[in-house]
Order: C-alpha cells, then structure tokens, then sequence
C-alpha cells in the first residue's frame, strides 16, 4: 500500500492547484487550457470512483443482449473483453438484428443509452442533469 | 514566420497587388486552427494622388498537408461566390502565395463577436437573438442560392466536393459518413451503429443540390448588438443537400448549454424554418430536417474521433483535443434522444 495522500487525495490537490492558482493567472488560451486540464482531472477522479461499477453494468447489459459470460477479473481484460463484445454488437447492429421489428430493439436501447449514461456521469454530468430535470 | 517577417513580405506584395505605397501596423496572431493560422493586421494604403485608405484586415495563410479539401485560391472564389448571391461574408481583398511561401488570402475584418457561451447568454446580445433567426434563415438561403456547375464568369465553384454522380445526394453523404467512420475509429461505437442505421432506413427525398457551407453555426458567424453581421469558416463547404444546414444549426453541441433552445441556444426551430421558407422560397418539412438533425449530431460526433485520433497518434499533445476524445458521448445521448423522440 501507498502512503497517504490517497489517489483522489493528490488529484485533488492538483485540480487545485490548476483552477485556484493557475486559471487565475493565466489568461486567454492558455487560461481555457487550465480550465481544461483542472476538468480533466476531475473526469479521472470520477471514472476511478465509478469504474467498476459501470464495466459491471456493461457487462451485465451485453449479457442480456448476446448471451451470458464469464467477467475476467483483471481489469485490463476486462476493457478487452468489453471491447470484443461491443465489436460484436455493433456487428448485428449493422447485421440489421436490431431494426425497428426487432423484439430485442428495446433491450439494446435500454443497454445503450445505460452505457452511454454511465460515460456521460464521468465526462459531463451536467448534460444528463439537464435532461433528467425535463424528465 | 514571425510577426516581422509576415509584414516584410506582405508589405511588398500589398504594393505590387495596389500599386500604391503600403504600410502595415499591428500585425498579431490570431487564434490558430489545425490546417491553417489567422493573423489580424492593419494596412493603409497611400495612392499617388494622396488618397489613404486604411484597411482593417485578416491573414489567411494555410498550413502544409492536412485533410483540407481545397485550397487558399477556392476559398478567395468561395466568398466571392457567395458575397455576390447576396450572403454577408467578409469581403476577400487579396490571394497569394509564393510571397509567404505558403498559400495565403487576406479579407476585410469585421468586429464582433463570435463566441457562442456569449452569444447565448449575455444581456447585451438580446436584441441580436431576436433578430438572428430571421437573418440565419436569410443568410442561408442565399448561400443556398449561388450559383453551381454552371460558368457563371469562370465562378462554377468546380473544387468542391460533389455527391457521387449517379447517387441520391443523401446516399452519397451517407456513404462519406460511414466510411470516414470505420475509418478512423478505435473502439466499437453501438450508438452510432444504431444512428447510422436508424438514417439510413428513413433517407429523405432529396431537397435538391446547393452550395451547403457545411459548418453553419452558432461560434462560426459573426455577430454584433443588432444581429448577424457575417458568416464565417467555410473549409467544410460542399455541394449537396441545403437541409443539411439547417440541421447541423440545430445540433445541441452548438447550444451552448441553452438545451431548451434548439436553434444554436436562442430560438425554437420553427422560427429558423419560417425565416428560411420565406427567404428561400423552399418547403420546410420538419422531419427532413430532423433526419439531418440526426445526421449533425453523428456526424459532430465521428468529427471529435477524427480531432481525437491525432492526439492517440501523437500528432498533438494538446489536452484539449484528449478531452475532446471524452465529448463523443454527448453525441450519443443526444442521437439515442432523438432515436427516441425524447429530444428538445
């Protein structure tokens, strides 16, 4: 185990410092770029926070869709697993598996905009706030 | 080159173009785009007969390589085209470019404001949201109206990019999309299988070939107090179907965070079709242009893998073109809400 400060500890203090000293004394480009790069690292606190929450959830959605398999444990599998799945979605997507007749259109959508939802809640949380207030 | 340089020679071109003498001042960089850098500079133009004329301008100097389909020369054409049909653009002056060793164009300045957080919100552009409906719908119509293929005094605008010959306008788009798509993407997008799918089961009859700008938009038109002043940014510029504009003016990723307004963040959409049906004296079907809606959105959303793509292959290292590597999931909420009928 590491000392302290933890990961979200020294992130914190880096977007911090990005935002509270370096936005302030910059301006222009280079000031949007702090903005930027102070975003960013909020962007990896929250994926850190949220990410195997949201590969299990993607994981159970493509089970629904393809079939069930085993989750790998490693956490660099998994990302290859994940991706070798959705190639195989997008494949029957194109396949035309999913066209409006489909029984599974409804599946796939829900799945979709699941993943898509849990990008968005790491990325920009804003834009899903927007929404969920016009309900 | 630097800022000296670029007035050392263009002071000596300028001469030779006006055949006058010429005095450049405040030469300064613009903001730098990925195929081409913008420079803003004054210049005053001194007659024989005493006459001075000074003129406010901006540099165009175009940038080796890149994915630019045509060059300084087209452009120069391009504004002429449209100035004379009637769009507000920038008036063209001058084009070169054996004198910066690299293709150049200068055209006049205008002053205003472009960026679109304050175009959308601040109290002093108002009056400007008001009227910009009416003069976005006008302007388009008249770019919608240059004329195409067809020698109009040696304007037939023939770089630019046409639909395949033989194929329905949309198809043709369709196709481009989808190709540069496979193209260039790294990871399996499923929202975009489902949009490029959703498109190509429900493809309009054509609205006709036009001059299409291609990036008409909030953040590329000029604007003061009392409105539209010029448009700007014409690099994506093609022959194909007029709708296309208006529906990529309505993508959401161009609101701005005025979600609720979906033309550009100040207006509802009918406002824009009313203005464009009366300019242009088209038809306005609310479903064509939600099609092209649909296509803005994926296309916007292939165009940030495209700016992501030269960050992961180290062409950049510019943080803002990696986060824009994480804004392609907006275009897929967005897509999978107008899928759904869920959208603004």
């Amino acid at each position: 185990m590491q000392d302290r400060p933890t990961i979200y500890e020294l992130l914190r203090s880096v977007q911090r410092f990005l935002s509270d000293e370096i936005v302030p004394a910059t301006e222009g480009r280079r000031q949007f770029l702090a903005r930027v790069a102070a975003n960013a690292i909020g962007l990896v606190e929250r994926e850190l926070e949220n990410e195997s929450v949201h590969a299990r959830r993607e994981w159970a959605g493509c089970d629904e869709l393809l079939g069930t398999a085993p989750m790998p444990g490693e956490r660099a599998a998994v990302a290859d697993a994940v991706r070798s799945r959705n190639d195989l979605l997008c494949a029957r997507i194109r396949a035309g598996d999913y066209d409006a007749e489909s029984p599974q259109l409804a599946a796939l959508l829900r799945h979709v905009r699941q993943t898509v939802h849990d990008k968005l809640e790491v990325t920009n949380l804003a834009y899903l706030e927007v929404d969920a207030r016009r309900g | 080159m630097d800022a000296h340089e670029i007035a050392a020679a263009l002071t000596q071109f300028l001469e030779r173009e006006t055949g006058a003498s010429v005095a450049l001042a405040n030469v300064r960089s613009m903001t730098g785009g990925a195929t081409r850098e913008a420079w803003s500079l004054d210049a005053t133009i001194a007659g024989a007969g005493g006459a001075r004329e000074e003129l406010p301008l901006v540099l165009l100097v175009f940038r080796p390589g890149g994915q630019r389909a045509f060059t300084a020369r087209d452009e120069f054409r391009l504004l002429a085209a449209t100035r004379a049909a009637g769009a507000p653009v920038p008036k063209p002056m001058f084009v070169g470019e054996a004198e910066l060793g690299r293709p150049f164009y200068l055209m006049e300045r205008l002053a205003g404001e472009t960026i679109g957080r304050r175009l959308v919100r601040d109290e002093r552009f108002a009056a400007a949201r008001r009227a910009l409906p009416a003069q976005l719908g006008a302007a388009l119509a008249a770019i919608h109206r240059v004329p195409l293929g067809v020698s109009t005094g040696g304007d037939a605008l023939e770089f630019l990019p046409r639909p395949t010959p033989g194929q329905p306008v949309v198809a043709s788009e369709l196709d481009r999309l989808e190709e540069l798509y496979r193209q260039i993407t790294v990871e399996p997008h499923p929202a975009f299988e489902i949009a490029f799918r959703w498109l190509r089961g429900r493809q309009p009859a054509g609205g006709g070939v036009a001059l299409v700008h291609g990036d008409f938009r909030i953040g590329n038109v000029m604007v003061g107090e009392e409105g539209l002043r010029a448009v700007l940014d014409w690099e994506l510029a093609h022959v194909g179907d007029p709708f296309e504009d208006l529906g990529w003016l309505c993508v959401r990723s161009w609101r701005f965070g005025m979600d609720h307004l979906p033309l550009g963040g100040i207006a509802q959409r009918e406002d824009l079709f009313r203005a464009y049906a009366e300019a242009s004296g088209r038809v306005v079907d609310p479903d064509v242009v939600r099609f092209w809606e649909v296509y803005g959105n994926l296309r916007w959303g292939v165009f940030t893998l495209v700016q992501v793509r030269s960050f992961l292959e180290g062409l950049s290292p510019s943080v803002e073109l990696a986060s824009i590597g994480r804004r392609t999931a907006e275009t897929e909420w967005e897509l999978l809400n107008l899928i759904e009928g869920k959208g603004f």
